[in-house]
């Protein structure tokens, strides 16, 4: 079996969200960079696939040479080859476009991405290269087993969850779940030294559409301080949430 | 031309996020000058989206539909706006409309943006705002293909009555078994109960309640509330509550109107998860936990103190307001 995951390279959960150019770029200055968390989990159940049924593991990020540290990390994770798309990720169409064409030239059983980055929250891209490709895909996928060509998967939905049948060649749109939280690895320094002899191929990108583009940036309003209600007057919480939040 | 809505149902009745999303597409019918057509699947009262500004129901009725198929489902909307000549499509953000949404984009050739929050600033050029950067930011995204598909944020445009009279009529796509690589085995899911995804309010609760076995006043709020239970990562991973009540930045999210925290110190994973709920509360007995800069109400004090005399509190303003 020959599994692609495709990682996000995506700014830290704890990274200060700033904007820059007149507010229409994100400001990557002093932002720490790491795989998607949703992306970490998908590549954590490829590793056990790998293990215990010996696939084949590829990672591919679409971005510029500044991403290549978070594919290294992937690497020393335990994939055994890289691939960049050299092009700066333009929307959700575009970086599924490019992710397709990988898959296509690269003969994968098993796509993995996660269900969304947390960055731009788009959450279209593993459905976007599903209709392209013509793969059965499964989004929100907590659980996943492969036997021969059969697949058996666990999709979360709204108010509880849902068995999935279905076959390879397939497309995963990934989350906690797939693995939990205690099984993601941090890589050793065994897996950085063989992670610096790995492959990690650059390709160009290919044509595609770009309908979406975010034109201007904003934060979030500040928020006014919260107001404390004293705990031995819980009516007063009580009328706030009626008559001034109107919530109740 | 008209402005198609795919209005989701479930065992024949609209969802809530019907009415929403289909009141977002009569604003946006209003700005182009044109009217909304839905698309629904297998409902009972079609006509019941004239209340929301709905003018024509596509009504599909298909014992092959009658379980979610994500391919399916995007084929039939695909379908409906060929017919349409629709070039703008409203869908919601519940988890089978984001499952859908990719697929439906690539069939159309047409830009997606979800997680949108208001009506359209302008519809040429067509522009939306939507959250980014897990709600610390927002984007204002231009849609420049034909066809152009928007994700309406549960709870963010709200549900507007706008009396129009809507004719239901049979639509009937081609489906075929290439739609059905993905098959349903079973759905397990809660029912009576109100869900995450669009209860109004949400009562979580984190490792603060000290165990598993402290959840039944979390429970009772939440029944008197009317509300739907989450809780914080750490219980979830612990096991004390089951993974699909884990809610923020890698569990599900929380749009609701009203988000009550117990025990929850706010870490910055959950925050970016539930901060798109309107109106948050939180009840912690340390005053410097983080969450309390991001709460709009606050009580410092025992959970198992305030969460009881809270109940009773809610019991007497409910009898009072019935």
């Amino acid at each position: 079996m020959k599994i692609l995951v495709c990682i996000s390279n995506v700014p830290d959960t704890t990274s200060k969200i700033n904007f820059t150019e007149g507010d229409t770029k994100f400001d990557t200055n002093g932002v720490q960079f790491v795989i998607n968390p949703n992306d970490e989990f998908g590549l954590t159940r490829a590793m056990w696939f790998k293990e215990k049924q010996g696939a084949a593991v590829h990672v591919v990020t679409v971005g510029d040479a500044s991403v290549e540290p978070t594919i290294r990390k992937a690497l020393a994770i335990g994939a055994d080859e890289g691939i960049r798309v050299n092009a700066a990720p333009k929307d959700g169409f575009f970086v599924a476009r490019q992710l397709a064409e990988i898959v296509k030239n690269g003969g994968y059983d098993l796509i993995i991405a996660g269900r969304e980055s947390i960055d731009y929250n788009g959450g279209m891209v593993p459905g976007i290269m599903a209709s392209l490709l013509d793969m059965n895909f499964v989004n929100t996928c907590i659980s996943l087993e492969i036997e021969g060509t059969e697949a058996t998967a666990m999709r979360e939905i709204d108010g509880g969850k849902e068995k999935i049948s279905t076959s390879l060649p397939l497309i995963i749109g990934g989350q906690k779940g797939l693995v939990e939280e205690s099984d993601l690895r941090i890589p050793n320094m065994r897996g950085i030294m063989m992670a610096r002899k790995k492959a990690l191929n650059v390709v160009d990108e290919v044509d595609s559409p770009t309908p979406t583009a975010d034109k201007k940036f904003e934060r979030p309003a500040a928020k006014g301080p919260v107001k404390l209600v004293d705990a031995g007057n819980i009516s007063e919480l009580v009328d706030l949430l009626h008559n001034e939040a109107k919530a109740l | 031309m008209s402005v198609l809505v795919y209005t989701e149902t479930e065992n024949g009745k609209f969802k809530k996020n019907a009415f929403e999303v289909a009141s977002y597409a009569k604003n946006v019918a209003d700005q182009m000058g044109t009217n909304v057509t839905a698309i629904a699947i297998n409902a009972e009262n079609a006509e019941e989206l004239g209340a929301y500004g709905v003018s024509k129901v596509l009504n599909v009725s298909n014992d092959q539909l009658s379980t979610f198929n994500a391919k399916a489902y995007a084929s039939t909307i695909a379908q409906a706006a060929e017919a349409e000549g629709s070039k703008v499509i409203i869908i919601s953000s519940s988890a089978d409309s984001k499952y859908l949404g990719g697929i439906l984009a690539a069939k159309l050739h047409a830009g997606y943006v979800p997680n949108v929050v208001a009506a359209p600033e302008s519809t040429a050029p067509f522009m939306v705002k939507r959250t980014a950067f897990s709600n610390k930011g927002f984007a204002h995204t231009e849609i420049d293909s034909e066809v152009k598909i928007v994700g309406v944020s549960n709870n963010a445009f709200g549900v507007i009555e706008n009396a129009a009279s809507a004719s239901s009529e049979a639509f009937t796509p081609t489906i075929g078994d290439a739609d059905f690589g993905v098959k349903s085995i079973e759905v397990d899911k809660v029912v009576g109960k109100a869900t995450i995804a669009d209860a109004d309010i949400v009562v979580s609760a984190g490792r603060g309640l000290k165990g598993p076995e402290n959840w039944g006043m979390v429970e009772e709020l939440a029944d008197v509330l009317g509300a739907a239970t989450a809780c914080s990562k750490p219980v979830s991973d612990l096991g004390w509550r089951p993974h699909g009540e884990h809610v923020g930045q890698t569990g599900k999210p929380v749009a609701s109107n009203l988000y009550i925290a117990i025990g929850i110190s706010g870490a910055i994973q959950h925050l970016a998860g539930v901060s798109a709920s309107k109106t948050k509360v939180v009840i912690n007995n340390d005053p410097e936990a983080p969450f309390f800069k991001a709460a709009d109400y606050g009580i410092v004090g025992d959970a198992f103190e305030v969460v009881p005399e809270l109940i009773e509190k809610l019991k007497e303003f409910k009898a009072q307001n019935a």
